[in-house]
């Protein structure tokens, strides 16, 4: 038995365990890495990226979901803190919070990880042809198998089951053909034991098996298929490389339909939860569809369109305005096949209330989310508790933290959620499990030190080049020697060869004994993509002792022989080409330094609401001194009168308690009356004039997060402000909290909802109201039991685990009466008493009811003051005036603008839970950056010739990172080399040319551009 | 003109066609060969020069795709 990583000090181990290495454990990997601690990411699969990485594309910005997680998949790959312990399972934790134990089956791969370098061969080799799990079975794979193309790590693995040569003894082709010996039949499972201060709970999900509700026909019918199918259908990387075909005939479907809500909302099949992602996975699906083919027709069978996400309710509304997706109002009781086609019939009751019977090509199930079964009865082994549905347990507002002291949770395995709120919660679990060992940060993990550096300015340039067989991947089309011959011809070249594999241990080895032996001062590789191997050969130079950016590669694998298989010729040509460019570059490459500077290991945290609050206490709690600025005189923000929650929860009190604890924390100072005039630095170094009770003060700081909330909307409409009777949703709250007695005596309430949500002017749901109204409905019949109550709504968005509160509503009697946008409600007072006209779809009348009370679900806006912070930072915010963070899907706590982050209904509308959650998780991204006590800055960056510029600000308006300023003393424009990212479009645009950036230059670009030919 | 196959110059993104020209490759797509790509960090650093350039090295069409 091997034991690793129990060298911590003290009781407590700098190390932290993540269960599940989809995108949540990969973000909570990646920041507690990045923040001084060791990781073990455990995944069961072969390689990690979980479900993200068979999505095809993602709501509501339809991005490609595989071009998002690659670059994630291979940071977490080289990260130096990160160990990524794959196709193994968690057998069992032991030990106290602080130093556990954790046991776990490395399950036989039958390769030897250390010499596979993923090239494929076997695989190209083997005879047996399996069902592909990755594509849910539409394609096939070999017996020996990585599970998609970007598969991180990169390692084959033996499926014994299907196997040959496990089988029948006989067969073996893998050994024979793979050239590094990694194939070893005689593997065994290997028990292992890591030590681990904290636990990561990320296990994920799976989705609800469609055979299960036989009246759709999955499994019977062909062309009915699950959502996830469909995304494997739609991906270019998919069985049908992303053209829309039915699995019947591979037929182009011309009418496509969703069944919403398969496995949710359930009650019958006991899952009575919303699934939060089908609405959304749906429209987006017949969105992409139409995209491919005009011609789809596309029809969206639903019970309510739960589009609560931030961007959704715009992405809905021009699904269904600009691209025409059908959405019909129907729960569909069954589908029929006819045989002979395999087309689907399907009946329905249209909006006019008439049955109709429709038939379609292709019939789509959105299946629901599961919690992973697989994880059942570990987590009942390791004492965490579970929800009856397998999910696991939260402990009130603070979602990430389960009933097991240090154990933390994130991703759909706490609850069913969409990939921001995943990935949120992996930083937010991360903080919470470093917050626990942040007096053993840093002492599990290895810095590399690197030798010094070789001066080799004013040398003539020696180039090595060192050509990449990659098995036959290359060598099988191109004539590799040749390559390697024809380099040597080239002109500062002193070095050509040709290998294996570039990538190997050995040949890195080599690598670097040759470029000391031949004193060469460039290096080109030509070999497979930079996009995933320059960081490792920029590494190999800088322990041979060159500045990395002496460094150029050739793409002759991926953008060669793979897409010139049959030319062989012309392909070792083009390759020859390739070198000869990447040469002519390599000689004019200079070597470039990226400079120190010390980290104010400080935070700044703007808004004292609950989510700025729990940002500066997080911070604090970390370690490191925070500065907590409130506008107005008292902390606590919105919390302060939010009761309680529809799941017990007193927001209210945990917030007195907050506040307390930040009052009491020596790390954090709080200044009330308090608003930042100014900010200067960069990342990493601000600097801020802030005012407090009118005086100034200068504070320094590493990072910023913006918290600084939201308010509720004072409806202008049904009489709200004009009769006392209309109340907002919080002013009932604030009633029913202190058991107003006149609510024990009314007989008739109504609630309209959507008030200043989802119109033409704010087209956003405020994610809350709907909750809020159930949550205020009951607790207005507990106290009131004979009142009738009447909700006015467009889509109950009660999602989640929220959905059973809808159902209790509406088994108390609470009555949903649904209205249509453009017939909204008339309010009248007669006589003194409020009157109610809805238009009932249902019945296609009108309804009248009397009110006593009317109370309004009034929306959630940005802060007033949100603006002018906005601008003192120099922060983007959306239409709807919330801030905008730096990519919908992926980076939902960070601004683009580095060392700004943001959290709380800054970003916009959600729950008090969702709140605390964001303000860890931008905490734990703000620990990357306060973990570091250097940072350093520089390296392929733009730098601007003072004499040159005369300061026309073009480069200003085009630079999409808000960089360029002017220096109004010099009036030059100065770059901040931090900032700056080096994308480069200000050396285009600049007219004068004074822009440079670093690594690109024009004569570097020319270069190889004129070695076209 | 049948068999002309022109020489194209791709000049292209890190970020989105680098990765999809490398995706192809995955993928086995196969399309000609006297097709030859730069990788710009990002597109907006192409200058007017590097096209004219390119044609003036033999090029007979540039793409850029970013």
């Amino acid at each position: 038995m091997e034991t690793k990583g129990n060298l911590g000090t003290g009781n407590k181990i700098g190390a932290i365990a993540v269960i599940g290495g989809g995108i949540s454990g990969i973000q909570a990997s990646l920041d507690a890495a990045n923040s001084g601690f060791k990781v073990f990411l455990i995944e069961s699969n072969t390689s990690i990226g979980g479900v993200m990485a068979q999505l095809d594309k993602t709501f509501p910005t339809n991005d490609c979901s595989t071009c998002m997680i690659s670059p994630k998949l291979i940071e977490v790959a080289k990260h130096p803190n990160i160990e990524i312990i794959s196709y193994a399972d968690v057998l069992d934790i032991s030990g106290p919070p602080g130093n556990f134990s954790v046991k776990i089956k490395k399950k036989a791969r039958y390769v030897d990880e250390n010499k596979c370098v993923g090239c494929g061969i076997c695989a190209s080799k083997c005879p047996k042809k399996v069902p592909d799990a990755f594509n849910r079975g539409l394609g096939k794979r070999k017996a020996i198998y990585v599970s998609f193309p970007q598969a991180v790590p990169l390692i084959y693995t033996i499926d014994k089951e299907n196997c040959i040569y496990f089988k029948n003894g006989r067969c073996r082709a893998c050994e024979k053909f793979c050239e590094n010996n990694a194939i070893d039949f005689a593997q065994q499972d290997e028990i292992i034991e890591i030590g681990a201060g904290t636990i990561i709970l990320a296990p994920g999900f799976e989705t609800f098996d469609a055979s299960i509700r036989g009246e759709y026909g999955y499994g019977r019918y062909p062309n009915v298929i699950t959502s996830i199918e469909y995304e494997r259908i739609l991906s270019a990387g998919g069985p049908s490389q992303g053209h829309i075909q039915r699995p019947s005939d591979s037929q182009v479907p011309k009418r496509i339909a969703w069944i919403q809500c398969v496995g949710s909302r359930d009650a019958s099949m006991g899952r009575g939860y919303c699934s939060y992602v089908c609405c959304m996975y749906a429209i987006k699906q017949a969105v992409i569809s139409k995209e491919h083919d005009r011609e789809i027709d596309t029809c969206i069978f639903y019970i309510d369109i739960r589009a609560q996400g931030k961007g959704f309710d715009r992405y809905f509304e021009r699904a269904r305005s600009e691209s025409g997706v059908r959405f019909v109002r129907s729960m569909i009781s069954r589908v029929v096949e006819n045989p002979i086609s395999h087309n689907l019939e399907i009946n329905y009751i249209d909006e006019s209330g008439e049955i109709r019977t429709e038939e379609f090509d292709m019939v789509i199930l959105s299946v629901g989310l599961s919690p992973n079964q697989a994880f059942q009865d570990l987590a009942r082994k390791l004492e965490v508790e579970l929800n009856q549905f397998g999910f696991c347990e939260s402990r009130g507002l603070e979602l990430v933290s389960t009933s097991r002291p240090g154990f933390f949770v994130c991703g759909v395995f706490q609850s069913p959620k969409d990939i921001p709120e995943t990935v949120l919660q992996g930083s937010s679990a991360a903080a919470e499990a470093m917050g626990f060992l942040a007096d053993v940060r840093g002492t599990m993990v290895a810095e590399e030190v690197y030798p010094e550096e070789r001066d080799v300015r004013g040398e003539e340039p020696r180039i090595g080049v060192f050509v990449c067989h990659c098995g036959i991947n290359i060598a099988g089309v191109v004539d590799v020697k040749a390559v390697s011959e024809f380099a040597k011809t080239l002109s500062h070249v002193v070095f050509a060869d040709n290998y294996l594999f570039a990538c190997s241990t050995d040949t890195q080895e080599e690598m670097k004994k040759i470029i000391k032996e031949h004193k060469l001062n460039r290096v080109v590789v030509a070999s497979c993509s930079p996009r995933t191997h320059e960081p490792l050969f920029q590494d190999t130079l800088r322990e041979a002792g060159l500045n990395k950016y002496l460094f150029e590669m050739a793409n002759i694998r991926d953008q060669n022989s793979w897409v010139h298989a049959n030319e062989k010729e012309n392909a070792t040509e083009k390759a020859k080409d390739l070198v000869r460019m990447s040469v002519a570059r390599a000689a004019l490459l200079e070597p470039l330094h990226e400079v120190p500077f010390n980290v104010v290991q400080k935070g700044l945290v703007v808004g004292g609401g609950l989510a700025g609050l729990t940002a500066a206490l997080t911070l604090a709690e970390q370690g490191y001194e925070t500065y907590l600025i409130e506008r107005s005189a008292d902390l606590g923000g919105n919390a302060r009168t939010l009761y309680y929650t529809e799941e017990g929860a007193r927001p209210s009190e945990y917030l007195k308690d907050l506040v307390q604890k930040v009052k009491d924390n020596r790390f954090i100072r709080v200044y009330t009356n308090a608003e930042v005039i100014d900010c200067s630095g960069h990342v990493g170094r601000f600097t801020s004039t802030i005012s407090v009770n009118g005086k100034k003060e200068e504070i320094s700081y590493g990072v910023a997060i913006v918290a600084t909330g939201g308010e509720e909307y004072k409806p202008k409409e049904y009489l709200y402000g004009e009769n006392n009777k209309v109340l907002t949703q919080r002013e009932l709250e604030e009633r029913l909290a202190s058991c107003d007695e006149g609510l024990k005596n009314i007989k008739d309430l109504v609630m309209i909802q959507c008030v200043g949500s989802r119109d033409d002017e704010h087209p956003y749901c405020s994610r809350v109201c709907c909750t809020e109204a159930v949550k205020n409905a009951l607790k207005l019949k507990e106290l009131n039991p004979k009142v009738n109550i009447y909700v006015l709504y467009r889509d109950i968005r009660t999602f989640g685990f929220k959905e059973f509160y809808y159902k209790k509503a509406r088994e108390n009697g609470v009555r949903f009466i649904r209205y249509e946008a453009d017939k909204k409600p008339q309010v009248r007072e007669v006589d003194g008493i409020l009157q109610i006209v809805v238009y009932d779809p249902n019945l296609r009348s009108d309804i009248e009811l009397k009110a006593d009370i009317l109370t309004l679900s009034a929306a959630i806006r940005p802060h007033s003051d949100s603006k002018s912070l906005a601008t003192v930072f120099k922060l983007p915010c959306d239409q709807d005036g919330f801030f905008l963070e730096a990519h919908l899907k992926l980076r939902p706590l960070d601004f683009t603008n580095a060392g700004f982050f943001l959290c709380g209904l800054a970003h916009g509308p959600k729950f008090a839970d969702e709140s605390v959650a964001q303000a860890k998780g931008a905490a734990s991204r703000a620990c990357t950056i306060l973990s570091k006590a250097q940072m350093y800055v520089g390296g392929a960056v733009a730098q601007v010739d003072g004499s040159r510029c005369v300061a026309c600000l073009t480069c200003v308006r085009t630079c999409p990172y808000n960089v360029p300023r002017l220096d109004e003393e010099e009036g030059v424009i100065y770059i901040d080399t931090a900032a700056c990212q080096g994308c480069g479009n200000c050396a285009t645009a600049c007219p004068r040319g004074a822009v440079v950036v670093a690594h690109n230059t024009d004569e570097q670009f020319l270069a190889k551009i004129t070695a076209l030919y | 003109m049948e068999d002309f196959q022109p020489k194209i110059e791709a000049f292209v993104c890190t970020y989105c066609t680098y990765t999809a020209a490398d995706m192809a490759g995955s993928q086995r797509l196969q399309y000609p060969s006297t097709v030859r790509v730069v990788k710009y960090l990002c597109t907006g650093k192409v200058e007017i020069v590097h096209i004219l350039k390119a044609f003036e090295a033999g090029a007979d069409a540039v793409f850029v795709g970013g």
